[in-house]
């Protein structure tokens, strides 16, 4: 049988499913029948509220499965027991289906007002898209499968996808609804079982169509890896422009996979180091605005920003806490630099370093209680773990080198830094500072920021010479090295959760 | 180990630096041609670039108090230097900022902003928070000297606006520094 519980094998947690509770499962019939009066809006509505799930009528199928390997299908024949064993699952996903193509507002690679049939293909590519660049499995998308009738959505055609070699199928199928939304609902399949193992669907407006396949590619994700999803997220990164002694640094904003990018500064001041808040509402990063270097809350629906420490004094390193509340951020004085926390609504800071030299930098523990941050008061850079208070704060890092940029797993279970010895890689170690190992070995990898998931970092990487940077990702186990599309050069990502 | 010989090319960009990207940007067109020049070991371009500024003031000299007057007595000990990672002012800088001391002694009325820098080796915070420091460092020599730190901004610009180019130890010796810039 398949052993889903490999991917977790590196970290000896038990897979948490938090998102499962929250998931919605519409009844799928109820979807291919085109009931969109039971699906609820997700965007732009905050939260789905838990009490929504499991919806009543959701099969045994689709209620949230334990974490654990207990349900994987006996069919499966294999033990998969490496990477590349697990790569070979091979899943079909093709073309959505439509109970009738209607046009909608929805833009696909520039082309506007697109009907559903296009958006079924368009959303069944952006699946097979997250999937394969996971490095997880191995999807087959629309353009090499036949088209799925509308009338075979629910109930998918087993013997005629045994002929092909996938172990897994997923349809799905878009209807527009009455109000202008558009209802998606995905299903993933066991072809030799002949059983659906989980399914999902939403409604939202037509332009957030990519946001269905990514909730659709979270749920396959989960569902067959025991991992909590993280593709519909979205990252923060400073976008980079000419030559390297007088580079342009604007703030921009994409989706997971590089989509829907947009810049959200102009470049005449340069920024860096962003932050998204927790709620996607705002981004905290460091301007140059008037001259000095300062941070900045961004609030992305007004296009307003404010200054978050009314000071003369650099501020740098902005950290959000986990609930949103608090910003930590590092504030110069007289050359030694020191880690505060301000309440981001407003209120005084509290100063939690004091120690001559520079403390910068900052992440939380996903519980808040804890900090790990960055300090050369030992007499070069180091990680450091305090208290939320500023109270205990002891060194963890002690294994050579200089060891900067902490970053807190969101699953609490690691912490991701740049090792600098000679090169700059990015590695993890536990809170306690044991079990250090690398994730990469180039020239100059830095600033690493984790998937909502705690199984993915980014960071940034540096060109040797030309000074070109861009945006790269590897999975905990190392592998899955992958570098982000985006328009320009790219710096400092920082990764958000996962959308409501 | 500090080379002086390259003041010249810093020069050029450095004083784009403390202007509006918008500004810089501008400026960038004009100077796009002359700053990468300066970079291959090669004396003629740097002679031409140095020959420049005082050609254009032939008649008369910088005017006094002036940033032309300062760069032009100061001849390169408007920047000085660090080792890697560290922020502590050594003989040749300390010789530097005497110099630079002199000159704001003689012009009371005149401000400064020292901007500090890094090499493209180290973290980007990290660095933002070390160039403050090497800039306050350079600060506090000048006030030891007697020049009213009121007189005296300083700026990091972390490593984010290297003057050499290249990634190899002599281009980041160059790019490890502060740089006094007097306000016109």
């Amino acid at each position: 049988m398949i052993d889903v519980n490999i991917r977790k094998s590196g970290t000896g947690r038990p897979a948490p499913r938090p998102h499962a509770a929250r998931r919605r499962l519409l009844p799928w019939l109820a979807l291919a029948l085109a009931a969109p009066a039971l699906a609820q809006p997700v965007a732009p509505a905050p939260a789905v509220p838990e009490a929504a799930a499991p919806a009543p009528a959701a099969s045994a199928a689709a209620t949230p499965v334990p974490a654990s390997a207990a349900a994987a299908p006996d069919a499966l024949t294999g033990s998969v027991t490496d990477d590349s064993a697990w790569q070979s699952l091979g899943i079909d996903i093709p073309a959505f289906a439509t109970d009738a193509d209607k046009p909608t507002p929805a833009s696909v690679d520039g082309s506007s007002g697109l009907g559903t049939a296009a958006l079924g293909r368009a959303i069944a590519e952006v699946i097979t898209a997250d999937l394969r660049n996971n490095g997880l499995f191995k999807p087959v998308g629309p353009n090499a499968l036949p088209q799925v009738p509308f009338a075979e959505v629910a109930a998918p055609d087993f013997a005629g996808w045994a002929g092909r070699n996938a172990g897994m199928l997923v349809q799905g199928a878009v209807v527009a609804g009455t109000d202008g939304s558009l209802d998606v609902g995905c299903g993933l399949y066991d072809v030799r079982l002949q059983q659906q193992l989980i399914r999902t669907s939403l409604t939202l407006p037509p332009a957030d169509w990519r946001r269905a396949a990514h909730k659709c590619a979270d749920t396959i994700y989960s569902r067959l890896s025991g991992e909590s999803p993280f593709f519909d997220s979205r990252i923060a990164y400073i976008a980079e422009t000419g030559p390297k002694d007088h580079r342009m640094k604007r703030l921009a904003i994409m989706d997971s996979d590089g989509a829907n990018h947009r810049f959200i500064t102009t470049g005449q001041a340069m920024a860096l180091t962003p932050r998204y808040s927790p709620d996607y509402r705002s981004i905290a990063y460091l301007s140059y605005l008037d001259g000095e270097p300062r941070l900045y809350i961004y609030d992305i629906a007004t296009n307003h920003q404010r200054l978050l420490v009314a000071t003369h004094h650099p501020t740098f390193a902005p950290r959000w806490s986990p609930d949103g509340k608090f910003l930590l951020y590092s504030m110069a004085i007289a050359g030694n630099t020191n880690i505060y926390r301000i309440p981001v609504d407003g209120g005084p800071s509290q100063q939690l370093t004091d120690t001559p030299g520079i403390n910068i930098g900052g992440s939380y523990a996903p519980d808040g209680k804890r900090i790990v941050f960055e300090s050369d008061r030992s007499g070069s850079q180091q990680v450091y773990v305090m208290n939320a208070d500023g109270s205990n704060q002891r060194r963890i890092s002690f294994f050579g080198g200089r060891a900067a940029t902490p970053e807190w797993s969101p699953r609490g279970d690691l912490i991701a830094f740049t090792h600098i010895a000679g090169n700059l890689r990015i590695a993890v170690m536990t809170p306690d500072g044991s079990a250090m190992r690398y994730l990469t070995d180039s020239w100059q990898d830095e600033a690493p920021t984790w998937s909502p998931n705690g199984r993915i970092v980014q960071f940034f990487r540096t060109a040797q010479g030309s000074g070109h940077t861009s945006i790269w990702q590897v999975d905990l186990t190392g592998h899955n090295l992958r570098r982000l599309p985006t328009p320009v050069d790219a710096s400092d990502p920082a990764w958000g959760p996962v959308r409501p | 180990m500090n080379s002086n010989g390259h003041i010249r090319a810093r020069r050029l960009a450095r004083g784009l630096s403390p202007l509006g990207a918008a500004l810089g940007l501008a400026l960038l067109s004009a100077c796009a041609g002359k700053a990468p020049r300066v970079l291959p070991p090669n004396p003629g371009p740097e002679v031409g670039t140095t020959t420049t500024t005082p050609a254009s003031t032939t008649p008369s000299g910088p005017v006094p108090g002036s940033e032309g007057d300062f760069q032009a007595v100061l001849m390169g000990r408007d920047t000085i230097y660090f080792d890697t990672d560290k922020y502590n002012i050594d003989a040749d800088d300390a010789a530097a900022l005497q110099s630079q001391a002199q000159w704001l002694l003689r012009y009371p009325a005149k401000h400064a902003t020292i901007e500090g820098h890094c090499d493209e080796r180290g973290t980007r915070e990290y660095n933002l928070a070390l160039g403050e420091r090497r800039a306050n460092a350079a600060k506090a020599y000048l006030q030891s000297l007697g020049v009213d730190g009121a007189r005296l901004n300083v700026i990091s610009y972390g490593k984010e606006r290297p003057v050499a180019l290249g990634s190899n130890e002599e281009a980041w010796a160059k790019n490890r520094r502060a740089v006094t810039v007097i306000i016109d």
